[in-house]
């Protein structure tokens, strides 16, 4: 006979959560947290209360009021009576500009530099060397203002360019004018253009997309999507009858004759600057600040990129190199068929960092007077509206959604490249 | 235990705040110093010399509110603020009063919650621009590439100028007036504006002044004055009523050398109750009897602080008119000391 005894119910008791030590870690860990709650609502508790005793409540409504400032740079339309969100929409375009252009030509710059820094060329390889080490540990906001001062000192003065024995002309047969207040280049014009669409009405949010613009995107992806087919089509042949029918004519020709036949029909041509009155009118201005800026972040960025570049091909064992240079491939191929790709790998996480690093950086934008989203909303609007906490608490949120963006973009490329493990 | 000292130290810290934004004027007895916001630099208005030592019209307010409060001119710390820094380093309790050449408006009075105590220069936004290029009139500006400070209300007054004259310019906006300085004589713009003062002040220290006008425009009011935060009365009638004193010294002939002679009295009444040898007025603001004797003995009365800093015979070389006192036909005018 076989007595079954039940093994004891474990009631749970209060001390369990100190005394016991499955409970013990939570308890720590719910107890520290309430403790960090407490303090992170008692500092905003206490910034809500001397904000009301300053008689400054949090209060947005300032966003709504007029700016009453002007932007030079502007990629949507705006003038001073418009309202302050507008002014920060029209600065985070302005930082979102500057911030796409610098992680372009630094990761270009940075490329090459990596790449050349392990060139067996030992003045190519120093030259490199002390590019990096210069610009990677001097602070960026000193090369932003170094490059300002360059540009505005150096560069021909409007007033050289006027007159009868003008000691400056415009370049590249007069259609580009290089002056101390920027580059004038020129702009595509539309004489039968189709107009804009124009959307959210009269918000502060309002834009205006150019059917232009959408008209060539369509005919350039139709015309991409076409020349696929044809090379599948060559291929298909290829693999029945082996020989590939020749098809370059065919593509060249898809590619460009819609393309120039929609210019033709929207009237393209170029409109040029002129010297009138003050300044150059007509054209794209590009102005000093700007240049500077992405000039000076992206030399700074891609010395950081080239030391990433240079780490993720010394990650490359030496086995792999030489394999391909058993087979026959030249170096120039064995980098960008056989090494880069893997380096890739290694590249891309940290390659993260410094596109959001370029983009953060970008805020220094003020110290040139270039109007990005600190200059506006955190600039500005701050200054003339008196709404510290509010502006810096708008600014923060947007640099993190930005961040975020770039973060989640860069992931989902990491992803794709990541070597895939079965 | 531990627990109960953490929120005692608390409570204390939260207490000690509290005592902070009330009294303003019995902070700086006991700190001993006053903090006074100024510019970063603009040469007559508030400039360091080249023995570090803080000069100007401005700094001449600040130290007469030292040498009134304190008994010592000296006993001034200068804070350089920028147009973008200075409202927020007043109003975080950084700085004591600023003067620092800022507009009295509506929205710095009201919205901002300042209390502007007076006016010590009264002022307008110019233009200025190089003479060879032959420009007569603000309205011929059209085009123009103007250098312009952010964060100050002469940003607004140029958007508002042009719009209403129906003519476009390009803002360059600059943080300081020596980086303004240094664009404009690189021509990286064509015009320079700020307060018309600033344009002589700024003129005064180019290599050749006679090469840049100051157009005949003047497009906006600017009085000028030096503020305090709103709500401590207190503070306000001390830094107010040394103004006052200055301005009143001129007009009733008190200067600072000939004030040791009146201060042992004399048949005037009101400057007898200004420096203290009757009446109880410095009692009243809480200061000692002779409180403005120190005031105008710092750096002299109104008039005086104006001619040494920025007066005709200085580089800058500006004319007293609106700035004279009222029995001279300007609009400089103390309420009477009784």
């Amino acid at each position: 006979m076989s007595t079954l005894t039940e093994p004891p119910v474990e009631r749970f008791r209060i001390s369990m959560l100190l005394y016991d030590a499955r409970y013990r870690s939570a308890t720590i860990q719910v107890v520290a947290m309430l403790f960090f709650m407490l303090v992170a609502a008692w500092l905003v508790n206490n910034a809500i209360i001397n904000l009301n005793t300053l008689g400054k409540p949090i209060s947005f409504k300032f966003l709504s009021n007029p700016a009453g400032y002007d932007i030079n740079q502007r990629l949507l339309e705006y003038s001073s009576r418009d309202i302050n969100l507008r002014a920060a929409l029209i600065g985070l375009l302005n930082t979102l500009v500057v911030a796409f252009l610098g992680c372009i030509t630094a990761t270009i710059i940075g490329v090459i530099v990596g790449v050349l820094r392990l060139s067996s060329n030992w003045l190519v390889a120093r030259i490199m060397t002390v590019y990096v080490e210069m610009f990677r540990n001097v602070p960026v906001l000193l090369w932003i203002i170094l490059a300002w001062a360059i540009l505005s000192e150096a560069l021909p003065k409007i007033k050289s360019f006027r007159g009868e024995n003008a000691t400056s002309s415009m370049s590249l047969f007069d259609t580009v004018a290089v002056t101390n207040r920027g580059i004038y280049i020129p702009e595509a014009l539309f004489s039968r253009s189709l107009g804009n669409v124009h959307l959210l009405g009269d918000s502060g949010l309002r834009f205006d997309i150019s059917i232009d613009l959408i008209a060539i995107v369509v005919v350039l992806a139709l015309s991409i999507f076409a020349v696929r087919k044809v090379k599948a089509r060559a291929t298909a042949v290829q693999e029945a009858t082996g020989e590939r029918p020749t098809t370059w004519y065919i593509q060249l020709g898809i590619l460009f004759v819609p393309m120039i036949a929609l210019l033709v029909a929207l009237g393209f041509h170029l409109g040029l600057p002129e010297l009138k009155g003050f300044n150059f009118k007509g054209g794209t201005h590009l102005r000093n600040s700007l240049i500077a800026l992405w000039l000076a972040l992206s030399l700074y960025t891609a010395a950081f990129i080239a030391e990433i570049v240079r780490g993720g091909i010394l990650a490359i064992s030496t086995g792999q190199s030489e394999a391909a240079a058993a087979l026959g491939l030249k170096p120039n191929r064995t980098m960008s068929l056989v090494i880069l790709p893997q380096a890739l790998r290694v590249i891309i996480p940290p390659m993260i960092s410094n596109y959001l690093n370029l983009t953060k950086n970008s805020s220094l934008a003020i110290a040139v007077g270039y109007f990005d989203l600190t200059g506006t909303l955190g600039g500005v609007t701050l200054n003339q509206t008196g709404r510290e906490l509010e502006c810096v608490l708008l600014l923060m949120l947007v640099y993190l959604v930005i961040s975020l963006l770039i973060s989640a973009v860069m992931n989902w490329y990491n992803k794709r490249v990541e070597l895939v493990e079965r | 235990m531990k627990k109960s000292v953490i929120f005692g130290a608390l409570t204390v810290a939260g207490l000690a705040a509290g005592a902070a934004a009330a009294g303003t004027l019995d902070d700086v007895k006991a700190r001993g110093k006053l903090n006074c916001g100024v510019t970063t630099g603009l040469v007559g208005f508030a400039a360091p010399d080249a023995n570090g030592n803080w000069d100007g019209f401005d700094v001449g307010v600040c130290r007469a509110v030292a040498a009134a409060v304190l008994g010592d001119p000296a006993a001034v710390e200068f804070v350089p603020t920028t147009g973008k820094t200075r409202f927020t380093a007043l109003a975080s309790g950084e700085i004591d009063m600023l003067a620092r050449n800022t507009t009295w408006t509506f929205s710095r009075d009201v919205d901002l919650k300042f209390t502007f105590v007076g006016v010590n220069y009264y002022d307008g936004q110019g233009f200025m621009v190089p003479s060879e290029l032959g420009v007569s009139s603000a309205k011929d500006l059209d085009g123009a590439t103007v250098c312009i400070q952010t964060g100050t209300t002469t940003e607004l007054n140029l958007a508002d100028f042009f719009r209403a004259n129906n003519i476009s310019y390009e803002p360059v906006p600059i943080e300081t007036n020596a980086e303004g300085q240094q664009q404009y004589l690189a021509g990286a713009c064509d015009v320079y504006t700020t307060d018309a003062s600033g344009l002589a002040a700024t003129r005064a220290t180019f290599e050749d002044p006679g090469a840049h006008v100051l157009l005949p425009e003047i497009i906006s009011k600017e009085p000028l004055g030096p503020l305090v935060r709103h709500g401590d009365d207190n503070w306000g009638d001390a830094v107010r009523w040394t103004l006052n004193a200055l301005i009143t010294a001129e007009e009733l002939g008190v200067t600072s050398a000939n004030i040791g002679e009146m201060a042992a009295g004399t048949n005037n009444p009101e400057v007898n109750r200004l420096l203290g040898s009757e009446g109880s007025l410095g009692e009243m603001l809480g200061l000692s009897a002779d409180w403005a004797k120190n005031a105008i003995m710092a750096g002299g009365n109104y008039g005086e602080i104006f001619e040494r800093n920025i007066g005709e015979s200085t580089p800058i070389g500006l004319a007293r008119g609106l700035n004279a006192q009222w029995t001279d036909g300007g609009l400089i005018y103390s309420p009477p000391f009784r």
